[in-house]
């Protein structure tokens, strides 16, 4: 019994930390300018369409570069065309610009890149491995895409961490997140600053795309990731790096193991047509968790005054 | 000069407090109603009604629905579909299950029952707030589209997963014909309209706002944020679920969950967004633009004799949408109900600008 559980957790670790990757997107931009950003993803089934179709006509190194340079534009253009003129709003407003920049996007991306289904190969083993057969009857099953997946988003954190604590520019940016206005009287450009943290919420969003694409294959629905990243969002603070991490990991494992402890049981108990709690379960969880810590696991405690 | 209030004296406390307290306004009114009553059906065909009329107006009541719980509680919510489905399904099984029971009756109660599930989902309200909350109520959202798929009960077993309703009949009329469906929704549109009018008005609506400007300083003042968010979410899902029962029985006829999926609900915040936060008025002016404009785009390639693939014109749909959804809130940020207010400042002076 322990082997299949311990299995299922394993696999929604990995999931977890794909899940995580597209949060991370979310948290820079809403550190960085306070804008909760929808098209999030969005932007990841962009970054990943980008990248299979120009993978078509080059090889795929040049083709992933290219689309770094797409999502660099991308955020260029959403910078200068929406947030620039939309300094000072409140932000619902800001929410729902980003609610229409999804929605040009989604018909952007389908009307560009076309909207059947391809395929992003990175030439990651596709076989399945099994691990510790010595202690379970028939080892653990794992899938070595996701092993490196994990791994890759890892190393994109690492790198994160580094950019932000050690550069110039990483400084200029936790500035700009602590106070605006402070962070701009001292000389801090915010607009640069704002295409800054775009595109590397895009680069973020590409290398969340590519990964889902080779697990999934690119299609609209990819799109829908960022609805299971929300809850990560909440679980772990609006505004906190390792939050997202942590958060994945814990929404990936509990609604994989929720599917399979809990699934069977709702059933039998309600009489249901199938399962597919997996839908919702992330969002209970995460909704029971903000009862008991509103700022979420890593978020700053708000301070209000009168 | 058409618009001019000198000499409107208000001699009586009832003039003073009245909705409409100017003349010019009250004529309006009442011309609008007259043309809604008299006036459509002289000359709307049945594409007109049940594509446009009967859209917009149930529509109409979910934003305003919507706007009391965002717009002038200040608690921002995407479960809207979510609370359609159960104002929808709920109406069903009262229906199905309690043989000839009046329809005024089923629709009232279909929004009661909305009314306990939002007030439940609610709940966090009083712990979290802005996003964190906004991202709670999709908890709502799913947990509700997965409950109305899976658990059999809620669609009497239908094997498909879809529901179809029977016959309408209200005193011995039956509302089939799309001009009785249209005036039975206009009916309820006024009455409706007319309550939330008052209510945000009054003692209610001013805890609401006061909760929306600042709620620890509203919490100071002696409003209890207990009653206010709560009543907020119980009075806007009312509204969201007798909504949705509208829309499954006089609009659908049969649905399936996913007619009330979380694009309904952004649908509807779209609405009040475009419409105007806090703006009874502005409800039905979001809801008329956003049911009008993607029928005016599907119909502008072929207007024009584009010849393009339905694809691509649902592709160009999303795009311009999308476009004039950023354009709007980058020029008017406030939406309608605030250009509607400056024209009325405008017309106070015209001809005559000083």
């Amino acid at each position: 019994m322990l082997g299949p559980i311990l299995e299922t957790l394993i696999g929604g670790l990995l999931t977890g930390v794909l899940y995580s990757l597209v949060a991370l997107g979310f948290v820079l931009i809403f550190k960085a300018s306070g804008v909760f950003n929808f098209a999030q993803g969005v932007m990841v089934l962009f970054a990943a369409l980008s990248v299979a179709r120009l993978s078509e006509f080059f090889p795929m190194p040049i083709a992933i570069a290219l689309a770094v340079v797409v999502m660099i534009a991308l955020a260029y253009a959403i910078e200068f065309l929406v947030l620039r003129r939309l300094v000072n709003q409140e932000g619902i407003i800001l929410f729902m610009a980003t609610l229409g920049v999804t929605y040009f996007l989604e018909g952007f991306g389908q009307t560009v890149w076309g909207s059947d289904i391809y395929k992003i190969d990175l030439g990651m083993p596709k076989n399945p491995i099994f691990v510790l057969e010595s202690v379970f009857p028939g080892g653990l099953l794992i899938d070595p895409s996701e092993l490196i997946a994990a791994l890759i988003c890892a190393i994109m954190v690492v790198a994160l961490a580094i950019f932000f604590q050690v550069t110039r520019v990483g400084r200029a940016l936790r500035a700009v997140a602590d106070d605006h206005q402070a962070a701009q009287s001292v000389g801090i450009p915010l607009n640069q600053i704002w295409l800054m943290v775009w595109a590397v919420a895009g680069i973020v969003a590409l290398v969340a795309g590519m990964m889902w694409g080779a697990k999934l294959g690119v299609q609209f629905s990819l799109s829908l990731v960022a609805l299971k990243a929300l809850p990560v969002l909440i679980l772990g603070g609006f505004t906190s790096i390792p939050g997202a991490i942590v958060g994945g990991l814990i929404i990936g494992a509990g609604e994989k193991l929720a599917e399979v402890v809990l699934g069977p049981v709702l059933i039998r108990m309600f009489d249901l047509a199938g399962g597919g709690i997996e839908n919702w379960f992330a969002y209970v969880l995460a909704l029971m968790f903000l009862l008991v810590r509103p700022q979420g696991l890593f978020g700053e405690k708000i301070i209000e005054r009168v | 000069m058409l618009y001019r209030e000198a000499g409107q004296f208000k001699t009586s406390y009832s003039a003073d407090q009245a909705i409409f307290s100017i003349a010019q306004d009250r004529w309006f009114v009442m011309i609008v109603l007259l043309l809604g009553f008299v006036g459509v059906p002289l000359v709307a065909n049945q594409y007109l009604y049940t594509e446009v009329f009967i859209p917009v107006l149930i529509l109409s009541i979910a934003a305003i629905g919507l706007n009391i719980l965002t717009g002038y509680c200040g608690q921002v919510s995407l479960g809207t579909g979510g609370f359609m489905a159960v104002g929808a399904y709920a109406a069903y099984n009262l229906a199905l299950r309690i043989p000839d029971m009046n329809f005024i009756l089923v629709f009232a109660l279909s929004g009661v029952v909305a009314m306990l599930v939002g007030v439940l989902f609610g709940l966090p309200s009083l712990r979290i707030k802005g996003f964190y909350l906004a991202v709670a109520t999709l908890a709502a959202q799913f947990f509700l589209e997965w409950a109305f798929a899976r658990v059999k009960w809620f669609t009497n077993y239908a094997p498909s997963g879809s529901v179809a309703v029977g016959k309408i009949e209200l005193f011995g009329f039956a509302i089939d014909t799309p001009d009785r469906k249209y005036l039975f929704v206009l009916a309820l549109v006024v009455v409706m309209a007319l309550a939330a009018k008052n209510m945000v008005r009054g003692r209610l609506g001013r805890s609401w706002m006061a909760m929306r400007d600042m709620d620890i300083a509203a919490e100071i003042i002696g409003i209890r944020p207990l009653n206010a968010k709560l009543s907020a979410f119980a009075v806007s899902s009312f509204y969201i679920g007798v909504a949705g029962a509208l829309w499954g029985f006089l609009r659908l006829g049969s649905w399936e969950p996913l007619a009330f999926d979380i694009n309904r609900s952004f649908q509807v915040l779209f609405m009040i967004i475009i419409g105007g936060l806090g703006s009874i008025l502005g409800s039905f002016l979001g809801a008329a633009f956003i049911i009008l404009v993607p029928i005016f785009l599907n119909q502008l390639p072929h207007l024009l004799g584009i010849p393009l693939s339905t694809a691509a014109v649902s592709h160009i749909e999303f795009m311009v949408f999308g476009a004039m959804i950023v354009f709007f809130l980058i020029v008017e940020p406030n939406g309608f109900a605030r250009l509607w207010a400056i024209a009325k400042e405008k017309l106070r002076l015209w001809p005559f600008p000083y």
